[in-house]
């Protein structure tokens, strides 16, 4: 069935190789491109909040970099599933390359965040909220995970330990979600609904709308990169990707 | 523009420092994300040249 000869592919590194090496430049230039042209419109080309003033325009990168950062840790955590269940040398590969990316894109929300929340909250950090510091958890696990897959001397059992912890901490994913609704928070509940309006102006949502998709493309670019890394390490010792290297 | 000026955009009424810095560091950052492993790229497939160059044994 081609749907399983397009999963077996998947699974070929060599094939990964060569798909990341056609896309690459596409989904890099795009995804740049998409996040230079919403931050220059969001810095200078949209109305200033008028309960906010200017400081409302950290959010063309907070929001992105943390729905992506969410995103990635599920995309990631599924790798992980596939690694346990199918023994799947590319899914430990994909796990590897996306945790750096994603630990760098909850970084930026977490310190873009705090950098909004001071003219904003009157702090940069506050404890007691149940979404930064979920926020801060998640950027734990994938600093945990990018630990595990060094501490081993080998590399299978630092594979299956990351794994393992990849699918452990996706409990924190809904629960950073709602967390907003859940508690009370100072950070404030989701504008952006995908079942009815939402409630942000219109002029602001704009860039979003540019920035969300950039910030999915660039994180892909970036996944794709590291892969380049993982799947010639593995690879270093076949005939074909030493014909690559020369 | 909704600034009258670039010295009112750097400006940012105040909020010039939190805008500009958050930026900054993002900038760094996303660029950090493609530099760093395309470098490790580029030495990788290094590695892999230099071990096919054939060993001289006499």
């Amino acid at each position: 069935m081609a749907s399983w000869q397009w999963f077996h592919r998947l699974g070929s590194p060599k094939w990964l190789s060569g798909t990341i090496d056609r896309w690459l430049p596409w989904v890099l230039g795009a995804g740049t491109l998409l996040l230079l042209i919403s931050a220059v419109w969001g810095l200078a080309f949209t109305p200033p909040d008028y309960k906010q003033g200017n400081s409302f325009r950290i959010i063309y990168i907070h929001v992105p970099t943390a729905i992506v950062a969410l995103a990635a840790y599920y995309v990631m955590a599924v790798a992980g599933a596939v690694s346990i269940i199918w023994r799947m040398k590319v899914a430990d590969m994909v796990l590897r390359a996306i945790a750096p990316v994603g630990a760098a894109l909850t970084f930026l929300a977490l310190v873009t965040g705090a950098i909004w929340g001071k003219p904003t909250w009157g702090a940069y950090w506050i404890w007691q909220d149940a979404r930064l510091t979920s926020m801060l958890l998640l950027f734990f696990l994938y600093l945990g995970i990018m630990a595990l897959h060094d501490a081993y001397q080998n590399n299978a059992s630092g594979n299956r330990a990351a794994a393992i912890m990849s699918l452990v901490g996706t409990v924190n994913i809904p629960i950073i979600y709602k967390s907003v609704d859940w508690w009370s928070s100072l950070h404030q509940p989701a504008t952006l609904k995908f079942t009815e309006e939402s409630t942000i102006a219109t002029e602001m949502l704009q860039p979003l709308m540019l920035a969300i998709p950039g910030a999915y493309l660039f994180f892909i670019a970036a996944v794709m990169l590291h892969l380049r890394v993982q799947i010639a390490r593995n690879e270093k010792d076949t005939r074909w990707m030493a014909e690559r290297a020369s | 523009m909704y600034f009258n000026n670039l010295a009112e955009l750097w400006e940012m009424a105040g909020h010039g420092p939190y805008v500009w810095s958050a930026y900054a560091i993002s900038f760094a950052v996303l660029a950090a994300m493609v530099v760093i492993p395309a470098v490790r790229y580029r030495q990788q497939l290094a590695q892999i040249r230099q071990q096919q160059l054939p060993s001289d044994k006499s």
